[in-house]
């Protein structure tokens, strides 16, 4: 690893609590590591703040790994950053280059308010996931055999690849619209290509759209940006799958 | 010193739990919503704890301090979760299972728990396909397997190297559909700070929560601690960064006994150390070392050579690499449990044959060059190609390494900068897990009634080692298939108790206190920040309490935490003010438990004068460096009593461990 | 659910924006098809085919339906579209201060409302210059001929000889396709006589007052005049090179709208499939130049022609 040391500007949103009018502060942060990922770099950041006794900045993260979904950050004009499938906390400093002015903002939208600085409240996903997102078996052990029912490998990797969704936002906070469909069609494509999802396919895509919608997140214009800063690199596939699981859905609904 | 009461029921062993559940108390459909049950934690063992107990009608309220129930840290599971399914028919069976597990865990687990998870670990993958859990199939549509450390079956399951994360989904989505009808009520972004006892069972918890500050009581019958494990008291960890002790240490100074605290995993295959400002280590699953085999230069002047950057590992011949693994135990080869593996790195390393660049010249090889050729050579065969060229068969098997591993090695690529399918991976053991935890009996109740506690938080199933894909297994059968029956079985007894009162003074006396720490950090005049005494923490853990120990190093240890401690208290400063989201104020309260914890850890190490799993003392060792136990002496759980601040003064409490069905011997993976 | 829930719901909505927007896009290619025949025949043959097409168009039922159809459609293509943009800017009330989208995304589709919007314009204006004139105001005049000839009026009483005059006669094409004359001047004298009543579209024998035919309007006139060519009488247009240049603007505009659009549609309505969006792409993609373009070229090549 190429170690070598940058210094950066920083302009980053700062907003004391989901009330309060926020506002975009300048930092300069010196010697940041190429090896260190965006999140370290926020790190150095705040102990500097600390040492000057200022208030650090909230960030959201929890896992550092890429898969946990809690890290967001729209960074110099992207979610996630400039680099393609990857979280903030796996983005690297080597993206950027010494002397560089790096803006750092919160997801925007509706359904994900600001709760203080670059942290906003994504419960709208829960909400979603909580309409229908799961099957409706209770835990008994009893259920069939786990190799009862073959499912094709070719199927089974597809939901899969949906299934990878870290439920982390960028596909809202990067559409223009703000719209949820790559994470809503994500669990609903999951759950369709599965034979166990199956039976109750069409209300479950009923209920996920109708949350999604009270949600207040915008509508779909297939402009295809989620799918290009999706870190999990969810297709928009599903989003197809999802309009096809819809209409049936709704042409044949009582 | 007391003898700890662990519950095991009477009978054969391959009985014992379905005779014991068979006798165990229930609780009426009528009765159930009259029962509150707080469930703190909602990785695999609370998500599916909550859900199931949610499913059975109680009133569940589960706490989490991420923002999602789905971001709990069993999500960065990797490899896989075993079971003995036998679907490859390779011999497996519960029993292998079983005694896999405690051998692995070197002989320092409870047979009746163990035996317990190897019975129910079936149900668990029949229960995740039905909730749609998207695992590894093979083509014919059926499951697939792969092997883990430590045993010579294929028994894992695995969905890529997100096996965890689609675990959790499987049980975040059946927790979801609780909260969406109701039977559980979640409260994200809070954070245990305090369990409250009442009349000696516990009774309830305080918690903030973390966007208002506010200090909030909640009541229950019944309180089970899902929190995880402790790992981050070395501050480098792979454990995600806001993983902690809180819960469980809170538990321990309310009466809960804190058992093996000293056995803490260190994972083999991680990426290194990079540099001071590090924040977290990150795993490279374990499922690598099924086809990767782990070197180092046989020759000291390659592997300066390499430090300095004028070699390259693909430069060095096969016959100058060292496959020390692979030569120090054929039978198991690369596959050898965590501890094995990890040790022999440090071994290595420490005789100066590290390889990577860094301020430790720590680091060893993890190649998949043969496996690539293989591969390759395999996937032309069977696709009819029985001539196929050189280059063919790298991008076969490159293409077959991607579909097994493609996460991982993009990840690996992300960090490093260096692209694994072309050289070699630099990796070095960092801690992961910890097998210690609060004591529980069978039923997974700890020493205070009521209090129950679950999934890699207590100290149940691994002994002194953990198998990998087992904490996995361990979770979600804590949850779903042991604690709806044990925790029914208490709270029968609770059907008449009625609703908890808040206001009883024990409350007011648990949240005063939660209230007092808080204003002590904020008000404290220091100059550092919380992260400056974890880091130094951390420091003090890894070097003294970590891979290799030493009574001196302990005795050390104790006292140099004493110390920082002091200093802690003292010169931390945590800005901000309590009724707001406060991160440096979490992460304080957080670090506070873990200085006490890593005292702890010293004494119980110092305390175990043998060596065994993931607890190695030097002094105790052969002559090739292998682990000495000394079942004569040591064949017991330490469970800890809290007595007070001064760790000194902690208590030592002996189960000792019985083992009947399995005839307890050397651990030999030679 | 309710089932009025799930007609109104995002996803129902998008349906109907791809419906329509897809029912459009075939209305285009008959619209063009029939527009072409604007230079492709020159002459009294084109003037003539393009009306006739006018007029069948304009009466044919089947047609009539498609006709309302495409009214039906452009008002609820705009409409929908332009309520959903409305509260897709409401989904994200407060922008990014710095933002890259056109690393994520083609800036097709990311204005396809300010594109539609434009169209709306368009259409609107083009409607008021061609169909309005045709349909409402009744002002487009027929499609008449004319022709001068040397007509023998009588004979010369001395010498029998055939006397002649030139007289202009003036025909009107009817809707079965043959001329039927209905008025004829002298043209030394400039006396002229109505030889068929016209009202609107109907002509009528003067003598039995029967509706002997129905008479076809000369949009093509109309059309030409409007881009620059003083044809049949009628002056040019002043501002014809303005009309050309918004239009052709216009036919940039379409151009980007479906650029984006005919793909979009089938996404909206599922059809995705890794075997064929290639495909669909790349004729989304011809379509979206071809066909603007060819209305584009026809302006101005009547203004080139003039
Ligand atoms: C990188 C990595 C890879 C791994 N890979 C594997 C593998 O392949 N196979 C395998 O079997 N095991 C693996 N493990 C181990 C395994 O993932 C964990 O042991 C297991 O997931 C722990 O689950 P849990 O439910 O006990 O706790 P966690 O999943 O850690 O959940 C803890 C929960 O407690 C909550 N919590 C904690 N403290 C508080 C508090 N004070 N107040 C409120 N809430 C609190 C958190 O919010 C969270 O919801 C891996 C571990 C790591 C770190
Ligand atoms: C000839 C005229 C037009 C054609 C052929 C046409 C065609 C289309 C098509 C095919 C789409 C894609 C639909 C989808 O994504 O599902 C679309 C989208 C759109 N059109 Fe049009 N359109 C026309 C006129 C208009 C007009 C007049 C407006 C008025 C405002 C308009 C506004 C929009 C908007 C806002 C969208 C994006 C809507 C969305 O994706 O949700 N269009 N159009
Ligand atoms: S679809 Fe992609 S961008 Fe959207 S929430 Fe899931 S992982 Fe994040
Ligand atoms: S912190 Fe978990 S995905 Fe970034």
């Amino acid at each position: 690893m190429a170690s070598k040391t940058i210094n950066i500007n920083l302009k980053i949103w700062r907003q004391k609590n989901a009330n309060s009018k926020g506002s975009m502060e300048t930092y300069k942060l010196d010697n940041v590591s190429t090896d260190s990922s965006f999140l370290e770099m926020l790190d150095q950041l705040n102990e500097q703040l600390v040492n000057e006794r200022k208030e650090p900045i909230a960030f959201d993260h929890d896992c550092r790994e890429g898969i946990c979904g809690m890290c967001s950050l729209y960074i110099n004009g992207e979610a996630h950053g400039p680099d393609r499938a990857v979280t903030t906390c796996q983005l690297h400093m080597r993206k950027f280059k010494d002397g560089e002015t790096i803006y750092v903002e919160p997801w925007r939208a509706k359904a994900f308010p600001v709760i203080k600085d670059l942290v906003v409240d994504r419960s709208a996903f829960d909400r979603i996931q909580q309409a229908g997102g799961f099957v409706s078996v209770n835990t008994s052990g009893r259920t069939m055999d786990a190799n009862a029912i073959p499912i094709g490998k070719a199927e089974a990797d597809k939901a899969f690849e949906a299934a990878t969704c870290i439920g982390c936002g960028a596909c809202v906070a990067s559409c223009k619209n703000a719209s949820a469909m790559l994470f809503v069609s994500a669990k609903v494509s999951q759950l369709a290509l599965l034979p166990q999802g199956q039976v109750e396919a069409q209300q479950r895509v009923l209920n996920m759209v109708k949350q999604m919608d009270e949600e207040g997140f915008g509508n779909c214009t297939n402009t295809g940006a989620c799918a290009v800063e999706c870190p999990k690199e969810i297709s928009l596939e599903n989003i197809a799958r999802m309009n096809r699981e819809y209409l049936k859905a709704m042409v044949a609904a009582e | 010193m007391s003898i700890l009461d662990s519950k095991i029921p009477e009978g054969h062993i391959s009985k014992k739990w379905t005779d014991y559940k068979d006798h165990l108390r229930l609780v009426a459909p009528n009765n159930r919503p009259k029962i509150d049950i707080i469930v703190v934690g909602t990785g695999l063992a609370g998500a599916s704890a909550a859900a199931s107990l949610g499913e059975m009608g109680y009133n569940v309220k589960a706490f989490c301090f991420q923002d999602s129930p789905r971001r709990a840290h069993s999500i960065a599971a990797q490899g896989g979760i075993n079971a003995a399914k036998n679907y490859q028919n390779d011999g497996d069976s519960i029993y292998r299972l079983f005694y896999d597990t405690i051998k692995g865990g070197d002989y320092r687990a409870r047979e009746a728990n163990v035996h317990r998870l190897a019975e129910v670990s079936g149900n668990i993958i029949d229960q995740c396909v039905a909730q749609g859990v998207p695992f590894a199939r093979e083509y014919g549509g059926l499951l697939d397997n792969r092997s883990f450390g430590g045993t010579q079956v294929q028994r894992t399951f695995y969905a890529a190297g997100q096996t965890g994360q689609q675990l959790l989904l499987g049980a975040y989505s059946a927790i979801s559909r609780q909260i969406g009808l109701g039977n559980v009520q979640m409260y994200n972004r809070h954070e245990m700070l305090d369990l409250v006892k009442v009349d000696g069972k516990a009774r309830g918890i305080i918690a903030r929560n973390l966007i208002t500050g506010e200090i909030e009581r909640h009541s229950a019958h019944a309180v089970i601690l899902c929190t995880g494990g402790y790992g981050n008291v070395y501050f480098l960890s792979t454990n995600a960064m806001g993983s902690n002790v809180t819960a469980a240490w809170k538990a321990h100074k309310r009466g809960a006994y804190f058992a093996n605290p000293c056995y803490v995993q260190i994972h083999p295959t991680c990426i290194p150390v990079h540099g001071t400002n590090q924040s977290k280590l990150t795993l490279m699953s374990e499922s690598l070392r099924n086809s990767g085999r782990i070197w180092v230069p046989k020759k000291k002047e390659d592997a300066e050579a390499i430090r300095a950057g004028k070699l390259k590992p693909t430069q060095i011949a096969e016959e100058d690499r060292d496959y020390y693994l692979e030569r120090r135990y054929p039978a198991f080869g690369n596959l050898v449990p965590r501890d094995v593996a990890s040790r022999a790195a440090k071994e290595r390393c420490d005789a100066g044959f590290g390889i990577e660049a860094n301020d430790t010249m720590e680091g060893v090889y993890l190649d998949f060059s043969s496996e690539i050729q293989a591969k390759g050579k395999q996937t032309a065969y069977a696709s009819g190609n029985h001539n196929p060229s050189e280059e063919e068969i790298i991008q076969l098997g490159k293409k077959w390494v991607e579909e097994k591993y493609g996460n991982l090695f993009q990840m690996y690529e992300k960090i490093t900068d260096e692209n694994p399918y072309e050289t070699p991976m630099k990796i070095y053991p960092a801690v992961h897990y910890t097998m210690g935890g609060v004591w529980v009996d069978y039923n997974l109740q700890s020493t205070i009634p009521g209090c129950f506690v679950a999934g890699e938080a207590n100290f149940s199933d691994h002994g002194a080692n953990r198998l990998g894909a087992s904490a996995l297994m361990q979770g979600l059968a804590d949850g779903y298939f042991v604690l709806p029956y044990t925790v029914s079985d208490y709270l029968a007894g609770d059907i008449r108790t009625g609703k908890i009162s808040t206001d009883s003074p024990e409350f007011e006396e648990a949240e005063n206190n939660v209230r007092d720490m808080i204003s002590k950090f904020l008000n404290n005049n220091g100059s550092k920040s919380v992260d400056h005494f974890h880091k130094r923490l951390g420091h003090i853990m890894w070097n003294k309490v970590g891979m290799g120990r030493n009574a001196q190093g302990l005795t050390e240890a104790i006292s140099e935490i004493a110390a920082l401690r002091e200093e802690f208290y003292k010169e931390v400063y945590v800005p901000g003010d309590a009724n707001e989201l406060n991160p440096e104020l979490e992460k304080a309260l957080r670090v506070a438990d873990f200085m006490e914890l890593g005292q702890l850890m010293a004494r119980d190490a110092l305390q175990r004068n043998e060596s065994c799993g993931g607890h190695f003392r030097e002094e105790y060792q052969d002559a090739e460096g292998e682990t000495l136990r000394d079942d004569e002496n040591f064949n017991f759980v330490g469970a800890w009593e809290y007595k007070g601040m001064d760790i000194n003064q902690s208590e030592l409490h002996k189960e000792v461990l019985n083992y009947e069905y399995i005839k307890i011997a050397a651990r030999n993976y030679k | 659910m309710s089932k009025s829930g799930i007609f109104t719901s995002s996803l129902a909505k998008k349906y109907w924006m791809a419906l329509t927007g897809l029912f459009l896009i075939t209305f285009l290619v008959g619209h063009l098809l029939g527009n072409l025949q604007l230079i492709t025949k020159t002459g009294e043959e084109g003037r003539r085919a393009f009306n006739e097409y006018a007029y069948f168009m304009g009466h044919n039922i089947f047609i009539k339906i498609l006709a309302y159809l495409t009214y039906f459609s452009i008002l609820a293509h705009a409409c929908i579209g332009l309520y959903l943009a409305v509260q897709n800017k409401k989904a994200r009330p407060k922008n990014y201060a710095y933002n890259k989208p056109g690393t994520n995304s083609s800036a097709a589709s990311r204005y396809m409302a300010i594109l539609g919007t434009i169209l709306l314009i368009f259409i609107v204006t083009h409607m008021a210059n061609f169909w309005w004139k045709q349909k409402i105001t009744e002002t487009v005049p027929l499609h008449y001929v004319e022709n001068t000839t040397d007509m023998q009026i009588g004979q010369d009483p001395m010498t029998g000889a055939p006397v002649t005059r030139k007289i202009t006669l003036q025909s009107a094409l009817t809707t079965n396709g043959n001329y039927l004359e209905v008025a004829a001047k002298d043209v030394e004298s400039g006396q002229s006589q109505e030889l068929v009543k016209i009202k609107d579209t109907k002509l009528i024998d003067m003598n039995t007052n029967l509706h002997k035919a129905e008479g076809v309007r000369d949009l093509h006139t109309v059309v030409m005049n409007f881009f620059g060519h003083s044809e049949q009488g009628q002056p040019a247009n002043e501002y014809a090179l303005i009309a050309v240049i918004l239009y052709v603007v216009s036919m940039f505009v379409l151009m980007f709208h479906l650029w984006h659009g005919f793909g979009s549609a089938f996404q909206s309505l599922g059809l995705n499939h890794r075997k064929y969006n290639g495909l669909i792409r790349f004729v989304g993609q011809a379509f979206a130049i071809v066909v603007p373009l060819a209305f584009a070229i026809i302006p101005v090549m009547i203004y080139l022609n003039r």
